[in-house]
Protein backbone atom coordinates (compact mmCIF):
# COMPACT_ATOMS: atom_id res chain seq x y z
CA UNK A 1 0.00 0.00 0.00
CA UNK A 2 1.54 3.28 -0.99
CA UNK A 3 1.59 6.10 1.52
CA UNK A 4 0.06 8.49 -0.97
CA UNK A 5 -3.19 6.65 -1.52
CA UNK A 6 -3.84 5.90 2.15
CA UNK A 7 -4.37 9.42 3.37
CA UNK A 8 -6.63 10.62 6.13
CA UNK A 9 -8.40 13.92 6.20
CA UNK A 10 -9.57 16.11 9.02
CA UNK A 11 -11.59 19.28 8.56
CA UNK A 12 -10.98 19.20 4.80
CA UNK A 13 -7.20 18.93 5.15
CA UNK A 14 -5.44 15.86 3.76
CA UNK A 15 -2.51 14.11 5.45
CA UNK A 16 -0.34 11.12 4.58
CA UNK A 17 1.16 10.74 8.06
CA UNK A 18 -1.11 9.30 10.73
CA UNK A 19 1.28 10.16 13.54
CA UNK A 20 0.61 13.48 15.25
CA UNK A 21 3.15 14.69 17.75
CA UNK A 22 3.39 17.13 20.60
CA UNK A 23 6.33 19.47 20.99
CA UNK A 24 6.69 19.59 24.79
CA UNK A 25 9.27 18.14 27.18
CA UNK A 26 12.22 18.06 24.77
CA UNK A 27 15.74 18.94 25.93
CA UNK A 28 16.03 21.84 23.53
CA UNK A 29 14.76 23.19 20.21
CA UNK A 30 17.24 21.16 18.18
CA UNK A 31 16.08 17.91 19.74
CA UNK A 32 12.46 18.98 19.15
CA UNK A 33 13.20 19.64 15.50
CA UNK A 34 15.14 16.42 14.95
CA UNK A 35 12.55 14.21 16.68
CA UNK A 36 9.65 15.71 14.78
CA UNK A 37 11.53 15.37 11.51
CA UNK A 38 12.20 11.69 12.28
CA UNK A 39 8.55 11.08 13.21
CA UNK A 40 7.39 12.19 9.78
CA UNK A 41 4.48 13.99 11.48
CA UNK A 42 2.64 16.64 9.50
CA UNK A 43 0.46 17.84 12.36
CA UNK A 44 2.20 19.13 15.50
CA UNK A 45 0.65 20.47 18.66
CA UNK A 46 1.75 23.61 20.46
CA UNK A 47 0.69 25.29 23.70
CA UNK A 48 -0.20 28.94 24.25
CA UNK A 49 1.51 30.67 27.16
CA UNK A 50 2.46 34.11 28.42
CA UNK A 51 5.28 35.82 26.58
CA UNK A 52 8.31 35.79 28.83
CA UNK A 53 8.79 39.43 29.80
CA UNK A 54 12.56 39.28 30.21
CA UNK A 55 13.12 36.88 27.36
CA UNK A 56 16.00 36.95 24.99
CA UNK A 57 14.49 37.85 21.63
CA UNK A 58 17.25 35.89 19.85
CA UNK A 59 15.98 32.66 21.37
CA UNK A 60 14.19 30.68 18.65
CA UNK A 61 10.42 30.33 18.95
CA UNK A 62 8.80 26.95 18.42
CA UNK A 63 7.18 28.34 15.25
CA UNK A 64 10.60 29.22 13.82
CA UNK A 65 11.70 25.61 14.32
CA UNK A 66 8.37 24.20 13.05
CA UNK A 67 7.17 26.75 10.51
CA UNK A 68 3.40 26.85 9.86
CA UNK A 69 3.97 26.68 6.09
CA UNK A 70 5.61 23.27 6.53
CA UNK A 71 3.59 21.81 9.42
CA UNK A 72 -0.08 21.99 10.30
CA UNK A 73 0.00 23.61 13.71
CA UNK A 74 -2.51 22.28 16.21
CA UNK A 75 -2.75 24.60 19.21
CA UNK A 76 -3.95 22.87 22.35
CA UNK A 77 -5.79 24.01 25.44
CA UNK A 78 -3.59 22.05 27.83
CA UNK A 79 -3.80 23.36 31.36
CA UNK A 80 -7.40 24.55 30.97
CA UNK A 81 -9.81 23.33 33.64
CA UNK A 82 -12.93 25.19 32.49
CA UNK A 83 -14.85 26.15 29.38
CA UNK A 84 -13.94 29.82 29.50
CA UNK A 85 -10.15 29.47 29.62
CA UNK A 86 -10.26 26.81 26.91
CA UNK A 87 -12.24 29.08 24.60
CA UNK A 88 -10.00 32.08 25.37
CA UNK A 89 -6.93 29.98 24.58
CA UNK A 90 -8.35 28.92 21.21
CA UNK A 91 -9.18 32.50 20.26
CA UNK A 92 -5.65 33.64 21.15
CA UNK A 93 -4.19 30.76 19.15
CA UNK A 94 -6.28 31.66 16.10
CA UNK A 95 -5.08 35.26 16.35
CA UNK A 96 -1.40 34.37 16.65
CA UNK A 97 -1.67 31.93 13.74
CA UNK A 98 -3.34 34.49 11.45
CA UNK A 99 -6.82 32.96 11.47
CA UNK A 100 -5.84 29.27 11.39
CA UNK A 101 -8.89 27.67 13.01
CA UNK A 102 -7.89 24.05 13.75
CA UNK A 103 -7.55 23.42 17.49
CA UNK A 104 -7.11 20.58 19.93
CA UNK A 105 -9.62 21.04 22.72
CA UNK A 106 -8.90 19.54 26.09
CA UNK A 107 -10.68 20.60 29.25
CA UNK A 108 -9.15 18.83 32.19
CA UNK A 109 -11.01 17.71 35.26
CA UNK A 110 -8.37 16.57 37.69
CA UNK A 111 -4.65 17.21 38.19
CA UNK A 112 -3.81 13.72 39.31
CA UNK A 113 -5.26 11.86 36.33
CA UNK A 114 -5.57 14.69 33.78
CA UNK A 115 -8.80 13.00 32.77
CA UNK A 116 -11.12 15.26 30.81
CA UNK A 117 -14.00 17.15 32.38
CA UNK A 118 -16.44 15.77 29.85
CA UNK A 119 -19.31 18.10 30.68
CA UNK A 120 -17.12 21.20 30.29
CA UNK A 121 -15.56 19.67 27.16
CA UNK A 122 -18.99 19.31 25.53
CA UNK A 123 -19.91 22.92 26.32
CA UNK A 124 -16.56 24.29 25.13
CA UNK A 125 -16.74 22.25 21.91
CA UNK A 126 -20.20 23.62 21.17
CA UNK A 127 -19.08 27.22 21.72
CA UNK A 128 -15.95 26.80 19.59
CA UNK A 129 -17.79 25.13 16.71
CA UNK A 130 -20.34 27.99 16.71
CA UNK A 131 -17.42 30.42 16.53
CA UNK A 132 -16.05 28.70 13.40
CA UNK A 133 -13.33 26.51 14.87
CA UNK A 134 -12.49 23.03 13.59
CA UNK A 135 -12.28 21.12 16.83
CA UNK A 136 -10.23 17.98 17.44
CA UNK A 137 -11.32 16.96 20.88
CA UNK A 138 -9.57 15.02 23.66
CA UNK A 139 -12.00 12.86 25.58
CA UNK A 140 -12.49 9.69 27.58
CA UNK A 141 -12.64 6.28 25.95
CA UNK A 142 -16.42 6.46 26.29
CA UNK A 143 -18.32 5.55 23.10
CA UNK A 144 -21.43 7.51 24.11
CA UNK A 145 -19.53 10.75 24.68
CA UNK A 146 -17.52 10.18 21.50
CA UNK A 147 -20.77 9.89 19.54
CA UNK A 148 -22.11 13.04 21.20
CA UNK A 149 -18.98 15.01 20.25
CA UNK A 150 -19.21 13.76 16.67
CA UNK A 151 -22.92 14.65 16.40
CA UNK A 152 -22.15 18.12 17.69
CA UNK A 153 -19.75 18.68 14.78
CA UNK A 154 -16.26 18.00 16.10
CA UNK A 155 -13.75 17.46 13.28
CA UNK A 156 -12.09 14.53 15.06
CA UNK A 157 -12.61 12.69 18.32
CA UNK A 158 -9.50 11.75 20.29
CA UNK A 159 -10.06 9.30 23.12
CA UNK A 160 -7.27 8.72 25.61
CA UNK A 161 -5.61 5.32 25.72
CA UNK A 162 -4.40 5.91 29.28
CA UNK A 163 -3.67 9.02 31.37
CA UNK A 164 -1.64 11.76 29.65
CA UNK A 165 2.09 11.17 30.06
CA UNK A 166 1.59 7.78 31.75
CA UNK A 167 2.90 5.53 28.97
CA UNK A 168 0.55 2.77 30.14
CA UNK A 169 -0.62 1.83 26.64
CA UNK A 170 -4.16 1.08 25.56
CA UNK A 171 -6.08 0.19 28.72
CA UNK A 172 -9.44 -0.41 27.10
CA UNK A 173 -9.02 -1.65 23.52
CA UNK A 174 -12.64 -2.79 23.32
CA UNK A 175 -13.93 0.72 23.96
CA UNK A 176 -11.52 2.18 21.41
CA UNK A 177 -12.72 -0.36 18.87
CA UNK A 178 -16.36 0.48 19.59
CA UNK A 179 -15.68 4.19 19.22
CA UNK A 180 -13.96 3.54 15.86
CA UNK A 181 -16.79 1.34 14.60
CA UNK A 182 -19.44 3.94 15.46
CA UNK A 183 -17.63 6.93 14.00
CA UNK A 184 -17.77 8.80 10.71
CA UNK A 185 -15.18 11.38 11.76
CA UNK A 186 -11.52 10.49 12.32
CA UNK A 187 -10.77 8.80 15.64
CA UNK A 188 -7.27 9.30 17.00
CA UNK A 189 -5.84 7.87 20.17
CA UNK A 190 -4.56 10.82 22.15
CA UNK A 191 -2.44 10.21 25.23
CA UNK A 192 -1.19 7.16 27.08
CA UNK A 193 0.95 5.48 24.43
CA UNK A 194 4.29 4.33 25.88
CA UNK A 195 6.17 2.54 23.14
CA UNK A 196 5.95 1.49 19.50
CA UNK A 197 3.78 -1.60 20.07
CA UNK A 198 1.13 0.57 21.77
CA UNK A 199 0.95 2.77 18.70
CA UNK A 200 0.68 -0.28 16.44
CA UNK A 201 -2.16 -1.67 18.56
CA UNK A 202 -4.08 1.60 18.29
CA UNK A 203 -3.78 1.47 14.51
CA UNK A 204 -4.71 -2.24 14.38
CA UNK A 205 -7.91 -1.34 16.24
CA UNK A 206 -8.76 0.88 13.27
CA UNK A 207 -7.87 4.29 14.63
CA UNK A 208 -7.18 6.92 11.97
CA UNK A 209 -4.10 8.11 13.81
CA UNK A 210 -2.31 8.55 17.11
CA UNK A 211 -1.26 11.73 18.88
CA UNK A 212 1.65 11.42 21.28
CA UNK A 213 4.28 13.51 23.00
CA UNK A 214 5.84 12.00 26.12
CA UNK A 215 6.40 8.55 24.56
CA UNK A 216 8.89 10.19 22.21
CA UNK A 217 10.21 13.07 24.30
CA UNK A 218 10.83 10.97 27.43
CA UNK A 219 12.54 8.08 25.62
CA UNK A 220 16.27 7.68 26.28
CA UNK A 221 16.83 8.47 22.60
CA UNK A 222 13.89 10.59 21.46
CA UNK A 223 14.91 10.82 17.79
CA UNK A 224 15.23 7.04 17.50
CA UNK A 225 11.88 6.54 19.26
CA UNK A 226 10.28 9.03 16.85
CA UNK A 227 11.49 6.87 13.98
CA UNK A 228 10.19 3.73 15.72
CA UNK A 229 6.78 5.34 16.19
CA UNK A 230 6.60 6.31 12.52
CA UNK A 231 7.15 2.68 11.53
CA UNK A 232 4.77 1.34 14.20
CA UNK A 233 1.98 3.59 12.96
CA UNK A 234 2.55 2.45 9.37
CA UNK A 235 2.81 -1.21 10.37
CA UNK A 236 -0.34 -1.07 12.49
CA UNK A 237 -2.25 0.69 9.75
CA UNK A 238 -1.22 -1.86 7.13
CA UNK A 239 -2.08 -4.73 9.47
CA UNK A 240 -5.53 -3.21 10.02
CA UNK A 241 -6.10 -2.84 6.27
CA UNK A 242 -4.74 -6.34 5.62
CA UNK A 243 -7.22 -7.88 8.06
CA UNK A 244 -5.62 -10.17 10.59
CA UNK A 245 -6.10 -13.97 10.70
CA UNK A 246 -8.43 -15.47 13.24
CA UNK A 247 -6.63 -16.49 16.41
CA UNK A 248 -7.04 -20.17 17.28
CA UNK A 249 -6.32 -22.11 20.42
CA UNK A 250 -4.38 -24.97 18.80
CA UNK A 251 -1.73 -25.33 16.14
CA UNK A 252 -2.29 -25.46 12.41
CA UNK A 253 0.69 -26.78 10.39
CA UNK A 254 2.11 -24.37 7.86
CA UNK A 255 3.72 -27.05 5.66
CA UNK A 256 1.49 -29.40 3.61
CA UNK A 257 0.74 -32.82 5.09
CA UNK A 258 0.44 -34.35 1.59
CA UNK A 259 3.57 -35.80 -0.05
CA UNK A 260 5.31 -36.76 3.15
CA UNK A 261 8.05 -39.30 2.18
CA UNK A 262 8.33 -40.94 5.61
CA UNK B 1 -1.25 54.76 35.92
CA UNK B 2 -0.75 51.05 36.52
CA UNK B 3 -1.85 48.12 34.40
CA UNK B 4 -1.46 44.39 34.91
CA UNK B 5 0.89 43.08 32.22
CA UNK B 6 1.17 39.29 32.15
CA UNK B 7 0.30 39.22 35.82
CA UNK B 8 2.71 41.94 36.93
CA UNK B 9 1.74 45.43 38.07
CA UNK B 10 3.37 47.70 35.51
CA UNK B 11 3.46 51.53 35.49
CA UNK B 12 2.72 53.11 32.09
CA UNK B 13 2.02 56.63 30.77
CA UNK B 14 -1.61 57.72 30.71
CA UNK B 15 -1.98 57.70 26.93
CA UNK B 16 -0.33 54.30 26.41
CA UNK B 17 -1.78 52.11 23.65
CA UNK B 18 -1.44 48.38 23.12
CA UNK B 19 0.85 49.20 20.21
CA UNK B 20 3.19 50.97 22.66
CA UNK B 21 3.21 47.90 24.92
CA UNK B 22 4.04 45.61 22.00
CA UNK B 23 6.98 47.83 21.02
CA UNK B 24 8.15 48.07 24.63
CA UNK B 25 8.30 44.28 24.75
CA UNK B 26 10.17 44.03 21.43
CA UNK B 27 7.47 41.83 19.94
CA UNK B 28 7.20 43.48 16.54
CA UNK B 29 7.69 40.90 13.81
CA UNK B 30 7.09 37.94 16.10
CA UNK B 31 3.94 35.87 16.53
CA UNK B 32 1.89 36.90 19.53
CA UNK B 33 -1.68 37.57 20.54
CA UNK B 34 -3.15 40.01 23.04
CA UNK B 35 -6.07 40.00 25.45
CA UNK B 36 -7.33 42.91 27.52
CA UNK B 37 -9.57 42.00 30.45
CA UNK B 38 -10.01 38.47 29.08
CA UNK B 39 -11.16 39.65 25.63
CA UNK B 40 -9.04 39.17 22.53
CA UNK B 41 -7.92 42.39 20.84
CA UNK B 42 -7.07 41.77 17.16
CA UNK B 43 -3.69 42.97 15.94
CA UNK B 44 -5.29 45.54 13.62
CA UNK B 45 -6.71 47.36 16.66
CA UNK B 46 -3.58 47.54 18.80
CA UNK B 47 -2.40 50.98 17.68
CA UNK B 48 -5.67 52.68 18.48
CA UNK B 49 -6.37 50.81 21.70
CA UNK B 50 -5.86 53.19 24.66
CA UNK B 51 -5.30 51.41 27.95
CA UNK B 52 -7.07 52.40 31.17
CA UNK B 53 -5.97 52.22 34.81
CA UNK B 54 -6.11 48.64 36.05
CA UNK B 55 -6.49 47.01 32.63
CA UNK B 56 -5.40 43.40 32.65
CA UNK B 57 -3.22 42.80 29.57
CA UNK B 58 -2.09 39.31 28.60
CA UNK B 59 0.37 38.76 25.76
CA UNK B 60 0.85 35.17 24.68
CA UNK B 61 2.94 33.18 22.23
CA UNK B 62 3.26 29.60 21.05
CA UNK B 63 5.53 27.27 23.00
CA UNK B 64 6.24 23.55 22.88
CA UNK B 65 3.40 21.47 24.26
CA UNK B 66 1.63 18.16 23.82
Amino acid sequence: MSENTDTFSVAGREFSSRLLVGTGKYKDMEETRAAIEASGAQIVTIAVRRTNMGQNSDEPNILDVLPPDKYTILPNTAGCYDQKTAVRTCKLARELLDGHNLVKLEVLGDEKTLFPDVMATLKAAEELIKDGFDVMVYTNDDPIIARELEDMGCAAVMPLAAPIGSGLGIRNPLNIRTIVENAKVPILVDAGVGTASDAAVAMELGCDGVLMNTAIAAAQKPVLMASAMKKAIQAGREAYLAGRMQAKRFASASSPLEGLFF
Amino acid sequence: MNIQLNGETTPVDDSTTLGDIVRRMNLEGSRYAVEVNEELVPRSEHEGYRLKEGDNVEIVQAIGGG
